[in-house]
This record gives structure tokens, sequence and C-alpha cells, in this order.
């Protein structure tokens, strides 16, 4: 094990110091070498053993979590979201519907699961990043299967494609300043054209993802954050109205895509 | 003058309204969905005619008596630089154009905002981490520097708008983003014959 976070580290050191362009090629290579040794494993299982524990006042798992296709149902449940769920008359996304689960099954606080969602840079890994990957991992090679039935499934994505083309903040920038063009970079990082299919599918698909840079698996919620820091907006919250249209928008283009998540990115 | 700007507004307002779904929502949504964070305010969230009209999604087609009295209105509004100068200093202006800090929650605001024109524009030949989204401006500096050029590569700079309504590049005068010194320095490292931007000839 130590040799492999010796070699694992190297290629960090010598990616991160890599001068040019072909820049996706030198990680498409990395991602080559590594195989199926994407360093989300440790957290997949960390994520599967949170799912079967007992927790809460109430000291029950989530095991008995409905995600839209029965409960406890996880094989396939996160490639069909954002989805409508009649229990709470709301369209969700798969973190708001875990705050869900873990405040209404296992009695846990509200304000105490959504007090620090995502990691900040340094910490461990949180119970939110671990599940999600988890659950994507549950999803993977599954095709990319939005509901787009429900009146209010459908409603969010139209929200979604106003926030999307939104501008505001002193930059003026949108979600489209970077990502309604194909074959662009931001500096050397490659953006995904999100308004077309091939573009959402691979971003929507590859999250969430490990981020070698940060040492941590980071969830789609956390992209979008840290995507509206950048536009110099305020934060954007987790299971707010914004990420589920944003996340319905980008599903929805991406359908018929394949979840490959957890990704694997600089 | 109060009475034009007004009037100008309410027929932006109605354009908008015209293809937009949930105008009257949006605003609701965006207060409950984000908190300010440092000094990336909620206020930032209220969008201004510019923003406004240049959020139609892809290929919605605009007014264009609307779109030509708002460009005329950027373009009245560019302040040029008080003493008439536009260049500063090159070495200066490089530091400014790869500086891509400034107004995010996570920045120290007791630093100058950078530029962050590499993110967009290829400049110096020699910086190899330049991004797509803007063309290049290497070799700015073989346009001259004539009274002309100069006025226009500071409009530019001051307000995208005032040529091009709905580019992607931001205000970065007319919304206080660079500083007037910060954007002469700018102009000087696009234009200067000894700027690296214009060291194409290897």
């Amino acid at each position: 094990m130590k040799t492999c976070y010796f070699w694992f580290t190297l290629l960090v050191i010598s990616l991160s110091s890599w001068p040019l362009a072909a820049e996706d090629g030198v990680f498409d290579q990395y991602r080559d070498l590594m195989g199926d040794d994407n360093p989300a494993v440790f957290v997949i299982d960390e994520g599967e053993e949170l799912w079967f524990a007992a927790q809460g006042p109430k000291s029950v798992t989530l095991d008995s979590c409905d995600l839209g296709l029965g409960p406890g149902v996880t094989a396939g449940a996160y490639a069909r979201f954002p989805r409508y769920f009649a229990d709470t008359d709301e369209v969700m996304d798969l973190e708001s519907r875990l705050v869900h689960c873990m405040t209404t099954i296992q009695g846990r606080d509200l304000e105490t699961v959504t007090e620090k969602p995502y990691s900040l840079r340094g910490d461990l890994g949180t119970e939110m990043e671990a599940l999600v990957t988890w659950l994507a991992a549950e999803s993977e090679g599954a095709k990319i299967a939005p509901e787009q039935t429900h009146a209010a499934e459908r409603a969010m994505y139209t929200l979604g494609e106003e926030i999307f083309f939104y501008r505001a903040g002193p930059h003026d920038f949108s979600c489209a300043t970077c990502h309604e063009q194909s074959g662009m970079r931001i500096r050397l990082q490659a953006l995904p054209d999100l308004t077309s299919h091939s573009g959402a599918a691979e971003a929507w698909g590859s999250w969430p993802a490990y981020r070698m840079s940060q040492g941590l698996v980071r969830t789609m919620g956390w992209r979008l954050r840290d995507c509206f820091r950048q536009q110099r907006w305020p934060e954007l919250q987790m299971g707010s109205e914004v990420s589920i249209a944003l996340q319905t928008y980008m599903a929805v283009n991406a359908a018929g895509g394949i979840m490959t998540a957890p990704g694997l990115k600089r | 003058m109060k009475g034009l700007i007004t009037g100008v507004l309410v027929t932006l307002g109605a354009s908008v309204a015209s293809w937009t779904i949930a105008s009257d929502d949006i605003q609701a949504v965006m207060q409950s969905s984000f908190v300010t964070k440092n000094q990336a305010s909620m206020e930032r969230l209220q969008q201004d005619a510019v923003q406004s009209v240049c959020s139609a999604p892809r290929g919605m087609p605009l007014d264009n008596k609307t779109l030509t009295t708002l460009r005329e209105e950027r373009l009245n509004a560019v302040v040029l630089p008080a003493d008439g100068q536009y260049l500063g200093d090159w070495q200066r202006g490089a530091e400014v154009a790869g500086n891509g800090r400034g107004l995010q929650s996570s920045d120290d605001p007791t630093k100058p905002n950078g530029g962050n024109c590499y993110a967009c524009h290829q400049l110096a030949p020699d910086e190899v981490a330049y991004g797509t989204l803007g063309p290049s401006l290497t070799g700015y500096g073989a346009r001259g520097q004539s009274e002309a050029m100069l006025q226009y590569t500071w409009t530019k700079l001051w307000d995208t708008h005032a040529y091009n309504l709905c580019s992607h590049m931001p205000r970065f005068g007319a919304q206080g983003i660079l500083s007037e010194q910060q954007l002469k320095d700018v102009m000087a490292y696009l234009v200067d014959p000894a700027s690296p931007v214009n060291q194409t000839e290897q």
C-alpha cells in the first residue's frame, strides 16, 4: 500500500508540474495507468459503511431510504436523479434526498446534517461526500435517465436553463460564459459545453470525482458551489432550488449518456 | 434625463419579460438559494440592464432597437483617462493580466484585483497557460498607438458592451474591477513594443 501511495504522489507531483497542453492527454494516460485504482475506492467503502450504520436518535440505518426506486434500492438510483418525490412534493437531487432521509428516518437534526456538507481543503471528507460517492458507484455504467414525467420536473429543467444563462455579479458571469461553447478552455483547463448532449453527458456522468489536487472526492453540489465562487457570486446552498435546477438542466441534456462516476480529475 | 433612463429601463424590462419564463420568480429563487459569503454579497445577484438583456438563452431573438439603444448608452458612459494618458507601465500590466484573484468570496479584499486576461486570451507568446474563450491578443501592438486605436482599446477594456453588446468579457472599468492606473498598465502591456505581448519574432 505504501508503494502505491509513493507512485501516486510521484504522479501527482509530475502532473502538477507538467508544462504544456496535451493536458487532457496526460490525464488520460494517468487514468489508464491507474486503471481501477481511483483513490475514490476508499471513499466508496466508507459511504457503504455509513449507509448501513445505525445513526441518529432513532439509531437506524439509511437502508429504508427511498431514492426513487423503492426503499433501500441503491443500484442505478443515482442515474435517475434529479427527480420528483411525492412524499416531499419536491424535485430533489441526491444530496437533498439524503438529507431528507437522515432527518426523517434517522431523526437527525437538519441544521447539523446540513452544516458542513462539503470538505474544506485539508479535510478528510464528509459523510455526504462518502454517501454520494458510494451511491454514484452503485450507478456506474447505468444510463443517465433523469425523470421528466412530472410537471415539476419539467419546470425544474426550464428554470435550470434560465439560471444557466443568468448573468450577474461584478464580472457579469453566467454558467454560459464558460460552458456554452465546445472546445474551449480557461487557462489550460478544458471546459465542457453543457448545452450539448456530449458535453453534458461527460460532465454529469463523471461527478462525483476524486480531485487529485485536493485529495478529496467532490460532489456535483460542490462543483456548482465552486463555479459560483469563481463567478464572484454569493455562496450556493446545498439542496437549494438553483442547485437542483442546474443539476436537472445538466442531467436532462446528458440523458442517454453513461454514468462513469466516481471520476478522477486533476 | 432621469425620465429618459427610466423609460429605457421600462422598455428593456418589457423585452426581457417576453423571453423569460419565470422572471417573476427568479429573484425569489436566487434569494433562497444563495447566502452572502465575505465580500460576495446577495446584492450581486441583482441584474443591471446589460446583465438582464444579455441573459437571453442562445438563439433567442432580441429587439434590435433595444440593443442599439443599450449599446449607445454604454458607449456614452465610458470614462476616458482624466489626464488623456492611456499608457502606464507594461511590467505592472503583466502582473494584472496574470492575476486571477479579486472579488471572489475567497479573495482578500484588501489586495488589488487582477484582470485575469490569461484565463481567456493568449498574450505573451512564451506564456503557454492561456485560455481560448477570447481571441488571441499576441502581437496586439502591431495595431499601432494612434489616438483612435488607444481610445478603442481603452473602451473595450472599460466596457466591452459599448462595441459588442453581450460579449462574454467583464467590464473592467465600468464595474470597478480594475482601477484607472491598472487599466493604463494593461494598455501598455498590450501596445508597448517592448512588452512581451509584442515579442512575436522569436
